[in-house]
């Protein structure tokens, strides 16, 4: 099947069940997204298809009907996306498994609301399980992009 | 026995366990170093087992520690650059390879059966006698909030080593004297002539130098990097999705795998079948799996999620399980336990029995208190990738104990340690589960039936949580007399729990007897620096049978919870403070008082709050760090709401403030998590608990609001990454009861309070 990722037409030759995530991991070897739970509980996984977060995990990808963005797409080391700019300004990552994750969810947060309120944060943000403890820095660094974002 | 004799004979078993793990460990002479384990590439000179450095100017520094978040790779690396006078951000640092040459003496300093603010002779000697075991057992680990407490002195010395040969080198090349010779920003000059040379230029030459064995260290006031918050060496990784994980290896021509092991810990499959389980598209092999882990199956795959599919298809029954098969029953071993008494005493000041004899009942406060098996659920699963291949075995994992599992999975192997590799992948959390080796071994095994392939082998959240091993469980039964002042006169703890050094060295050297008693199981309730007049705390050894392991903070995880609320419920029945109560008996540890008044002074603890909240405190002295902390919760519509946090942490000396800020909260959020709501607990000798939806953790909404203070008074340097947890839950339960007027001794807490 043919699949969009980060702007590439890619041919996958996969069962249509199979979860995005693993398309994604194992046959595509795209590695940013990360397996934490499979149920769509942890929010590790998270990507967008057409801009709209969705948990790859649970989302089986003959049903992926739009083009697909994982953190990959959002920017790279020479030229990061403000909001990766923010997480780095904010010293946010411990471990950093969950971080792509948490990226893409604020990502989608701030298209939807430029300037987030704590209750806007924590209500977008809840889904993204983070066991370091991180959360503290995440909200500092969400706002921190609503400013540069907002400046720019 | 004397308390010298007891501690002798601990340390000679310690001894004994090294010499019968034989080829574990490396031969070392106490004075000889292991062999350096880097080797040079093309146009590149190795000073030491830690320095690197490139003719084209590229410096190379090994940071031999599990890189789990708590950024040991940053401070390790900055510690080096410190000396050789370079900019962090000039230095790339890697892990380097699994080595006895980078053993960490410093997990076992503390290891030994005396405070930490014991410095007696005696102690002193123990610590550094037991320092010298870690050197000769050579183990390569991260753990104990050791890892910059291990490096401060020998990482300075690895930079300030590289540094002189350097000098040395440019001094012979420019024909000057070295002391004329100063160093900057990795160039050498000579100031008097004006000439100057990069350390490229020079590195050849200078790593043929002789390397001075005790290099001089540069004093604290002229640090331009340590004690300063650094930009951490890994963040551009880890904010854009780099592949950097244990589950991220790729190696051309890989397999996927996954393993089912028996739901009940240990046991082995008594009848399967695995036809479903191979006809499962994809799938390459299921292959039975027997290790000192337990029993089970491995599957291997094209992918992952074909491998997760026919793992849930091999239909199988397991056996029995070898400890009692539910929570009821093991809860009820544990007051048995504590009914049976004859603990060992690891603390016994004054007279506790006297003490009691003749107590009026209204001076006796008495309680009894418990909390659960907990999963350490890292964000990663458990995971490793292994290649069998000409007779020698590759191994890449996420690990903090490289060179026993290196050891394990050579045993399993069949193959010299020599022609095994580990190379140890960055970790989406430790917490203590990765000082395991079961995810190497199973993949190691797994990579033996793949003819010659690699094979990425990832558990299901299912099976990390489910497995263990676990934080033990434990239950204490406490009593104190109380004096006419309100202070204490006696406190008696009691505290029954599997020990955690014995499951682990079964595990890993299963024909070493353990006997004597553990430390752990007492740890964070022995050792805490108050003056009572009688005051024993003694641990009962309860071998459930389940396996347990380290858990973030270990055995203060949950002994801080005994011992702060316990002392809570004291202070509330002699009418005092709890700030004044702790404050007056820890009068002999100014360390302790300073960081009780400033989370006192941060918090505003005194002041009026407005009805429905309340505020919590909680002192804990572990791995070398004196904290307390204060907790303030507020009565909601939707459940009790942990507004904020307080915490004030003396470490002595805190290399990267940032770094140091980051892990306290950590640690007050993982402890924070397990208080509120998680447990493990077994049905039919199976774990309940799967995944996030039933053992969950803090969430963003759940936050506090957090402040740290970090002093530097205390006299010796603590740890960092584990010393936020201990007082975590009792400063939350002890603002409950301030709230609530509820006593709550039982975690999690969720079983009486409903969280926001």
């Amino acid at each position: 099947m043919q699949i969009t990722i980060n702007g590439n037409v890619r041919e996958l030759d996969v069962d249509p069940e199979m979860p995005l995530l693993w398309a994604l991991r194992d046959v595509a070897g795209v590695l940013g997204p990360k397996f934490g739970c499979g149920i769509a509980a942890c929010g590790a996984c998270t990507v967008f298809i057409d801009g709209q977060p969705v948990r790859s995990c649970v989302m089986p990808v003959g049903q992926v009907s739009g083009a697909v963005t994982t953190i990959e797409g959002l920017g790279e080391p020479d030229a990061l996306h403000p909001v990766q700019q923010a997480w780095i300004d904010e010293q946010v990552p411990q471990c950093g498994y969950c971080q792509a994750g948490q990226i893409m969810s604020a990502v989608a947060l701030l298209a939807e609301i430029p300037n987030p309120t704590d209750e806007d944060i924590d209500k977008a943000m809840s889904g993204n399980l983070c066991r370091c403890g991180t959360y503290p820095r995440i909200r500092a660094a969400v706002k921190r992009a609503a400013r540069s974002m907002g400046e720019a | 026995m004397s308390r010298l004799g007891t501690i002798t004979r601990r340390t000679l078993l310690v001894g004994a366990a090294v010499v019968a793990g034989g080829a574990a460990f490396g031969y070392y002479s106490y004075r000889r170093p292991y062999e350096n384990p880097l080797e040079a590439d093309e146009g590149e000179a190795v000073f030491n087992p830690f320095v690197k450095i490139g003719a084209d100017n590229s410096i190379t520094v090994i940071a031999p520690r599990a890189e789990m978040g708590q950024g040991v790779s940053t401070t390790l690396a900055a510690l080096v650059a410190e000396e050789l006078d370079v900019e962090l951000g000039a230095v790339r640092v890697e892990h380097g390879p699994t080595s006895w040459a980078y053993y960490n003496a410093g997990a076992m300093e503390e290891s030994v059966p005396f405070a930490f603010y014991n410095d007696s002779a005696v102690a002193q000697f123990v610590r550094d006698s037991i320092g010298v075991v870690g050197r000769i057992a050579g183990v390569q680990s991260t753990g104990g909030s050791a890892t910059i407490r291990d490096g401060y002195v020998r990482m300075r010395k690895a930079g300030a080593a590289a540094r002189i040969m350097l000098t040395a080198a440019a001094a012979k090349r420019l024909g000057v004297p070295a002391d004329e010779i100063g160093s900057a920003n990795g160039i050498l000059t000579h100031e008097v002539s004006r000439r100057s040379l990069t350390y490229g230029e020079v590195a050849l030459d200078a790593a043929s130098e002789e390397a001075p064995d005790d290099p001089p260290l540069r004093d604290r006031s002229q640090w331009r990097l340590l004690g300063k918050s650094q930009k951490r060496v890994d963040m551009m990784d880890k904010v854009t999705g780099a592949p950097i994980f244990g589950i991220d290896m790729r190696q051309p021509d890989m397999l996927f795998g996954t393993v089912r092991m028996s739901p009940r810990l240990g046991a082995k499959p008594v009848r399967s079948d695995v036809t479903k389980a191979e006809a499962v598209p994809g799938v390459v092999k299921v292959v039975p799996l027997d290790t000192s882990y337990g029993g089970g199956f491995g599957v291997i795959a094209e992918n992952s999620w074909a491998a997760f599919r026919a793992a849930d298809a091999i239909d199988v029954e397991w056996g029995d399980a070898s400890y009692p098969s539910d929570s009821e029953t093991i809860d009820r071993m544990l007051r048995d336990r504590l009914d049976e008494g004859g603990g060992s005493a690891f603390r016994d000041d004054g007279d506790i029995e006297g003490s009691f004899a003749d107590a009026p009942a209204d001076q006796v406060v008495a309680a009894e208190y418990s909390y659960p098996f907990l999963a350490h659920a890292c964000m990663e699963p458990m995971n490793a990738t292994a290649r069998r291949k000409d007779g020698k075995l590759e191994l890449w994992a996420p690990c903090q104990m490289p060179t026993i599992t290196r050891w394990l999975c050579s045993g399993v192997a069949g193959i010299d340690q020599t022609d095994v590799t580990l190379t140890v992948t960055s970790m989406g959390g430790g917490f203590g589960r990765r000082l395991e080796s079961d995810f190497a071994i199973y993949a190691t095994l797994l990579a033996m039936e793949a003819d010659g392939r690699p094979v990425n082998v990832t558990w299901t959240r299912e099976a990390d949580t489910r497995h263990g091993p676990f934080r033990p469980a434990a239950r204490g039964r406490f009593r104190a007399r109380l004096g006419d002042d309100g202070l204490p006169v006696a406190v008696d703890m009691d505290i029954a729990a599997p020990s955690v050094t014995r499951s682990f060295v079964h595990r890993g050297l299963p024909w070493v007897p353990m006997v004597m008693p553990d430390k752990i199981t007492v740890d964070g309730a022995w050792d805490q620096p108050y003056t009572i007049p009688s005051y024993r705390v003694s641990a009962l050894d309860a071998d459930l049978g389940i396996p347990v392991a380290s858990w973030r903070s270990v055995g203060a995880s949950g002994n801080g919870f005994f011992h702060e609320c316990f002392l809570d419920e004291i202070a509330a029945a002699g009418g005092v403070d709890p700030i004044e109560l702790r404050r007056r008996l820890m009068a002999d540890y100014p360390t302790a008082v300073g960081v009780v008044d400033k989370v006192a002074e941060m918090s505003g603890w005194g002041e009026q709050l407005p009805m429905g909240k309340a505020k919590g405190v909680a002192f804990t002295l572990a791995f070398g760090g004196w904290v307390a902390e204060v907790v303030q919760v507020a009565d909601t519509p939707d459940g009790i709401r942990i507004e904020k946090v307080w915490a004030a942490a003396d470490i002595g000396l805190a290399l990267d403030p940032g770094i140091v800020e980051a892990q306290i909260v950590s640690g007050v959020i993982y402890g924070l998590s397990a208080a509120m709501g998680q447990e493990i607990t077994f049905a039919d000798g199976m774990v309940v608990q799967s995944n996030f939806h039933d053992f969950d953790a803090m969430r963003m909404h759940q936050c506090p609001e957090f402040e740290v203070a970090i002093l530097e008074n205390s006299p010796k340097m603590g740890g960092v990454g584990e010393i936020g947890t201990p007082p975590a839950a009792p400063a939350l339960a002890n603002a409950i009861f301030a709230l609530t007027g509820k006593r709550l001794r039982d975690l999690p807490l969720s079983r009486e309070v409903k969280f926001a």
